[in-house]
């Protein structure tokens, strides 16, 4: 057994973990946040994407261990208070999920794509980034047109904050 | 007033977010694996012999497995109080194996453990040794064995043997259409929690509650009351969770009778892909009798599908296969023969379109060979053939009554993706490029919409209003994401007249309604909207009957509006009148139920109607090959799809996307391979491609068809959708026999689905190699 430590969603947690755990496993089981899915067990389809340190990480693809001293931003972090997160409200306003299993996923793998692109992120981009996200059931037009209007509107909010 | 000047209705007919919307954003909708466990809930694992896909287990030695750390209780077939079968239909499917290995994948064996890791390693430690036998695993083999799951069946009109002798021309060809596995992204998983009396409750991802419900208690040997299935969500489903969900209710139902404790049992991904069934694959071979102009005077199609180790679905899914076998084309003469192979392969089942998708692109094949044999564009062929007044009657012998819609549809989407300029532009394409080559092609989607089996026609749904107005609204059919739940919802705040959020949408429950069909067949919203309405009718009918009485107000001057019922001209709210109801006992509560009308189909004599409607749809697809490396791409689809008076256009237009996107990947990129021991070698996402974000055309524009309404009286006129936009993709299969086809005209394309980069090269090999007829 291993103690690790870390901040999630700004509060920091403290574990006693096999040294074997994996973050997605210490997230759902050790703070029951359930939000960050399990799809594929094999870090292929994205349901399990949460924020390490700022960068989108498949969180079945690393140990909890590894995490120790870091900060972890899952979906259940994203909004402020009942203020959803822009590319929340978007895959909702777009109508970018049905089954929503793929959804939390697909949304911190979004806010991580926006942040490293800004303003400059087209279609083409979106699409060739979200190749580590499956979604099964909506054929993911409505996604990338969620992610894109996040997109526009988070850099249209920058570049007037900057004015 | 909430009316606008282009519907009357507050609700329905509306571009409504999915109910869950906000959840699923927030990461708090919950699913199975989410629902808080029971402490000392333990975690189970199934076990398998990874050797044998054929053969007689000669030797169990567990002894190392239930020595493993953390493990409570193994399982094995003695353990089973009741009946060892999770079948479906007519039985076979062991829950945990009996002495034989039917297929690579069959478990024998289950581990309980306080963690799921450790039940997985104790897993991995059994000794099974079995007596191997040679599996059968393709279809061909199993014609040369002629060994089936179940009775051959058959649609026979008029006279196709003459008639294919007496027609103009004649062709005749195998095509080959691979099978397809669900991915939904939950795997299967259910949580079994005991109770007093030897009552079991089962938190479980199935469409099929009421199956389940009857399976666990089959196998516990209790009574079906004792039983209680409960659905909140499913994380995808897509027929993969019809039936498929019964095997590992009933392992984590008995997991908790042996050791009394809650016990969860959740797949690991790829033992979900090796155990459960999928979408059955088939050999048609096929001839067909055609005149000069393209008109088809018969066909013969004869169909044989891998249904794997049993019948489970096999029955109705391969009926529906010859159900579709016509496409959208009237055949005067016609011999649809259907086979059900058995094959020591898992046992495939139900995925959206349930054996449809299949018999209508061996249909299209047939246009497309007599389309390239001809030299005529192949959507003159399509049109040349389509039902019409006077040819008018399936080989089945329904009436296709709406043939007009398919014609406006076809015509409308035929000009607005400008097919006829697109085809001259195509061809000056590959006039002009050796390597590169372009094709296009419109195809149509004519869905029967029903149950075959008819007593699966029928739904219930309990309403409750109380009395601060809100409603609690519980129905037999399951969320998989399909909307079904918010258009239930927009039934019933329509019918009250109260705003969407006074109707609290609850889990599918077997103890709220009973004995409940599967929330399958695209039919979830016909029945359970259907239901509800009543139930909602039947609370209305009580309160006007009551205020009448009370107010001394004729009953049809008594109307429910935007949160209030006008009792005369006098406004009350719909909580007060309830409140006042209640307290002069008059019920609020009610059940509702329906049940499809003109359902008459007899399978035995094939005789009568098996569906109440078609749902309709076209898309055009266009696409781009490699000749050199068998590369493809869509580069733009055009769709027109028929939903009737769409009950939620939101919804429905992301049914028709991702139902494209599902079949595109089917025919395209998703391929199943056993190997030569009945392996499956194909059992991850790393070796088995669902398409991506970029495997999508950024060039999809999706419409639905202007409808005047279903002309059948469906819930707000509404039709179908859950599985007709998936055979919308039958025209990016075509688009690339179109492209393929164009090295070398007149010569068919041996083209098989899945159409990968190999299949498509071996194709395009195969044209060029062939002498022109």
């Amino acid at each position: 057994m291993a103690t690790v430590s870390m901040t999630v969603n700004g509060k920091t947690v403290t574990g006693e973990i096999e040294g074997r755990t994996l973050l997605s496993h210490f997230l759902r089981e050790g703070l029951g946040l359930t939000g960050t899915h399990i799809g594929c067990d094999t870090s292929q389809c994205g349901a399990c994407v949460v924020h390490v340190d700022g960068k989108a990480v498949k969180s079945c693809t690393m140990l909890a261990a590894q995490a120790d001293g870091c900060t972890v931003t899952t979906i259940e972090g994203l909004a402020r208070g009942d203020q959803l997160h822009p590319v929340q409200a978007a895959f909702r306003e777009h109508h970018g999920l049905q089954c929503g299993f793929c959804t939390p996923g697909m949304i911190m793998a979004a806010v991580d794509m926006i942040e490293r692109h800004g303003g400059k992120l087209d279609e083409a981009t979106i699409r060739h980034e979200l190749e580590g996200n499956i979604c099964r059931c909506t054929g993911y037009h409505n996604i990338v047109k969620a992610i894109k209007a996040a997109a526009d509107e988070m850099s249209g909010s920058v570049a007037t904050a900057a004015e | 007033m909430a009316e606008t000047p282009t519907t009357p209705y507050a609700t329905v007919r509306r571009a409504l977010k999915h109910d869950s919307g906000e959840k699923h954003v927030s990461g708090t909708a919950v699913y199975v694996d989410d629902v808080p466990e029971p402490e000392g809930t333990l975690h189970m694992a199934p076990g398998w012999c990874r050797g044998a896909a054929r053969g007689r287990i000669v030797a169990l030695d567990l002894d190392a497995v239930r020595a493993a750390p953390g493990v409570v209780a193994v399982l094995t077939a003695e353990d089973i109080p009741g009946d060892n079968d999770c079948s479906p239909s007519i039985g076979g499917d062991p829950i945990l194996a009996d002495g034989e290995i039917m297929f690579w994948g069959q478990v024998v064996f289950a581990v309980v453990a306080r963690s799921r890791a450790e039940a997985r390693r104790a897993a991995r430690l059994a000794r099974i040794k079995v007596e191997e036998d040679a599996p059968t695993i393709s279809v061909d083999a199993a014609l040369v064995e002629d060994a089936t799951v179940l009775p051959d069946y058959q649609f026979r009109n008029g006279q196709p043997e003459a008639a294919l002798d007496t027609s103009n021309r004649r062709l005749s060809g195998v095509m080959r259409i691979g099978g397809q596995e669900h991915f939904y992204l939950e795997g299967q998983i259910s949580m079994a929690v005991p109770g007093e009396d030897g009552d079991m409750f089962v938190h479980c991802s199935t469409q099929h509650p009421s199956e389940v419900q009857h399976i666990v208690a089959k196998a516990l040997d209790v009574i079906e009351a004792g039983v209680t299935i409960e659905v909140r969500r499913m994380g995808g489903a897509f027929g993969g969770k019809e039936s498929q969900a019964n095997q590992w209710a009933a392992l984590a139902a008995l997991g908790a009778r042996v050791t009394g404790k809650a016990c969860k049992l959740r797949l690991d991904r790829d033992d979900d892909m090796i155990m459960t069934g999928k979408r059955h694959d088939f050999r048609i071979d096929y001839s067909v009798g055609f005149e000069t102009d393209g008109a088809i005077k018969a066909v013969d199609m004869a169909f044989a599908a891998r249904c794997g180790c049993s019948a489970d679905l096999s029955l109705g899914v391969v009926d529906r296969t010859m159900f579709h076998a016509d496409s959208s084309y009237y055949y005067p003469d016609a011999l649809i023969t259907s086979r059900r192979m058995r094959t020591h392969t898992v046992s495939n089942t139900a995925f959206r379109g349930f054996g449809g998708p299949q018999g209508m692109l061996a249909a299209e094949r047939l246009i497309d060979a007599i389309a390239i044999t001809l030299g005529l564009d192949p959507l003159d062929v399509r049109k040349r053939n389509f039902y019409a007044q006077g040819a008018d009657i399936t080989p089945y012998g329904m009436r296709v009554e709406e043939f007009a819609t398919q014609h406006a549809i076809v015509t409308e989407l035929e000009q607005t993706c400008d097919y006829r300029a697109r085809r001259e532009e195509i061809r000056a394409f590959n006039a002009a490029n050796h390597i590169l080559k372009k094709g296009l092609a419109l195809t149509p989607v004519k869905f029967g919409i029903a149950f075959t089996l008819p007593h699966l026609n029928q739904a219930g749904a309990l309403v409750h209003l109380y009395q601060d107005g809100s409603v609690h609204l519980n129905h037999g059919g399951t969320e998989m994401g399909q909307g079904l739940n918010i258009k239930v919802a927009q039934v019933v705040a329509e019918e009250f007249a109260i705003a969407l959020d006074k109707v609290k949408i609850t889990a599918t429950h077997t103890g709220k309604v009973p004995n409940t069909g599967p929330t399958a067949a695209s039919s979830g919203s016909d029945l359970n909207a259907m239901a509800a309405r009543r139930a909602a009718e039947t609370i209305k009918e009580r309160l006007v009957g009551f205020a009448s009485d009370k107010y001394g107000v004729p009953i049809d001057k008594i109307v429910f509006r935007d949160g209030h019922v006008l009792i005369g001209n006098e406004p009350i709210l719909l909580g007060q009148l309830a409140k006042a109801a209640i307290s002069s006992r008059v019920q609020l509560s009610a059940t509702g139920y329906y049940a499809t009308p003109k359902i008459t189909w007899n399978r035995q004599t094939a005789t009568g109607r098996p569906f109440l409607y078609f749902a309709f749809g076209a898309a055009c697809s266009e696409v781009i090959i490699d000749t050199m490396t068998g590369e493809m791409r869509v580069t733009r689809v055009d769709v027109l799809h028929d939903v009737g008076k769409s009950l939620n256009p939101a919804i429905d237009i992301g049914q028709i996307e991702g139902g494209f996107v599902q079949g595109m990947g089917w025919l395209t990129t998703e391929e199943l391979v056993w190997d030569d021991r009945g392996r499956l070698t194909t059992h991850a996402p790393s070796t088995y491609k669902i398409p991506t974000a970029s495997d999508v055309p950024e060039d999809f524009r999706v419409s639905l068809y202007n409808s005047l309404g279903n002309p059948e009286p469906t819930i707000y006129r509404s039709k179908a959708v859950g599985e007709p936009p998936v055979m919308l993709a039958n025209s990016v299969f075509c688009a690339i026999v179109d492209a393929v086809a164009s090295l070398r005209p007149g010569v068919i394309p041996p083209l098989d689905a899945p159409a990968t980069p190999e299949a498509i090269l071996a194709a395009v090999d195969a044209v060029k190699a062939a002498r022109v007829p």
